[in-house]
């Protein structure tokens, strides 16, 4: 992870850190070996309303914290935003995960601004980049390849946003965690049950099997070769951003699509659908 | 030996010795998917398993949406 942080300039000794932790293997990992490399990172649970899945990892969360003496900050979306992930993606026409992905998105880069946190750090792991950008290739979608990089600058009303796992693989977060005793949530999000991002691990993974190597040498060659060439089309987006009308964050539109989405959840759920 | 298996959560009797591999093939598991847990110590692909021991095969892939977007 340390040559991670270094090779991409992910983060400086004096920042302070906000990590998205889920309750799983690669966030508590991450938030663990920051904190045992002296930055000063505090914990960020998202509560998603995803019934007993959300319960239990919201337990693991806590527990790491208390366990081990770290600031957990938490955020209950039902409570605090009017939705859940089930019933607001239907409302919404959105699948689970594309809802459950904008809403933690804009929760995280919210709670890092108001929270006055230099970065945010997520649990994306090597198997987690190479799915994305598996599936980014299949359909060469050319904006999504130009912001897939483990670092994400800090732009207007945006925290720079860091991935300090992408050069450890799921095998690899897992035996830290448990060789390091971290106990975390083992069962899988049960709205991502045969979602895509998934099928494109299956897929990698049996590649991986077949030729040790295979996902770094994609995931690394990609970084260090082709990235570059896609990367133009971010600046360009952002010269046209504005503030949402709604909350202030950073959109193309007039409302964002984070407020849009907890309208439609919030009308949804007074009509009854 | 007792195999407790994920997803949905199960437990399956194999008989001993076998190796790491082996067992895993046996039960068509890619390696690249799974830890494979003794007690509660990590086993290697190589390592043999007794009729005895106890084991998990602990999936390790994870996630829902994990596209990098902005914004």
């Amino acid at each position: 992870m340390r040559r991670a942080i270094d090779h991409f300039s992910m983060l400086r000794r004096d920042d302070r850190v906000l990590v998205a932790v889920s309750g799983g293997k690669d966030s508590l990992m991450a938030w663990d070996v920051l904190r045992s490399l002296g930055y000063d990172a505090d914990g960020l649970y998202v509560g998603l309303g995803i019934g007993d899945y959300s319960a239990e990892s919201l337990r693991y969360a806590r527990g790491f914290a208390q366990e081990r003496g770290g600031h957990l900050i938490e955020i209950d979306v039902p409570a605090a935003y009017g939705y859940d992930i089930p019933s607001g993606s239907r409302a919404a026409g959105r699948v689970p995960c594309s809802a459950c992905g904008l809403s933690k998105r804009h929760l995280f880069n919210q709670a890092a601004r108001d929270g006055g946190y230099d970065v945010v750090v997520t649990g994306h792991n090597l198997d987690d980049e190479a799915a994305v950008l598996l599936g980014n290739v299949t359909r060469w979608n050319e904006s999504y390849l130009a912001r897939q990089y483990p670092v994400l600058p800090a732009s207007e009303g945006f925290v720079r946003k860091v991935k300090p796992l992408v050069r450890l693989s799921e095998r690899e977060t897992a035996a830290y965690c448990v060789i390091q005793g971290i106990d975390y949530i083992v069962d899988e999000c049960p709205m991502a049950d045969g979602n895509r991002h998934l099928g494109y691990k299956e897929v990698l993974n049996d590649l991986e099997d077949r030729s040790p190597g295979s996902k770094a040498a994609f995931v690394f060659g990609f970084l260090d070769r082709v990235h570059a060439r896609f990367a133009a089309d971010v600046e360009d987006e952002r010269a046209t951003l504005a503030a949402c009308e709604q909350c202030g964050a950073p959109t193309p539109l007039e409302v964002c699509a984070f407020c849009r989405l907890r309208e439609r959840a919030a009308a949804g759920a007074r009509s009854g659908t | 030996m007792k195999v407790l298996l994920r997803n949905p959560k199960r437990e399956v009797e194999i008989e001993g010795p076998i190796s790491v591999f082996a067992l895993l093939r046996r039960l068509d598991i890619n390696p690249e998917s799974v830890l494979v847990i003794r007690g509660d110590t990590l086993a290697t692909k190589e390592e043999e398993l007794a009729d005895d021991d106890h084991v998990e095969i602990r999936p390790v892939i994870s996630g829902g949406a994990g596209r990098a977007r902005r914004p």
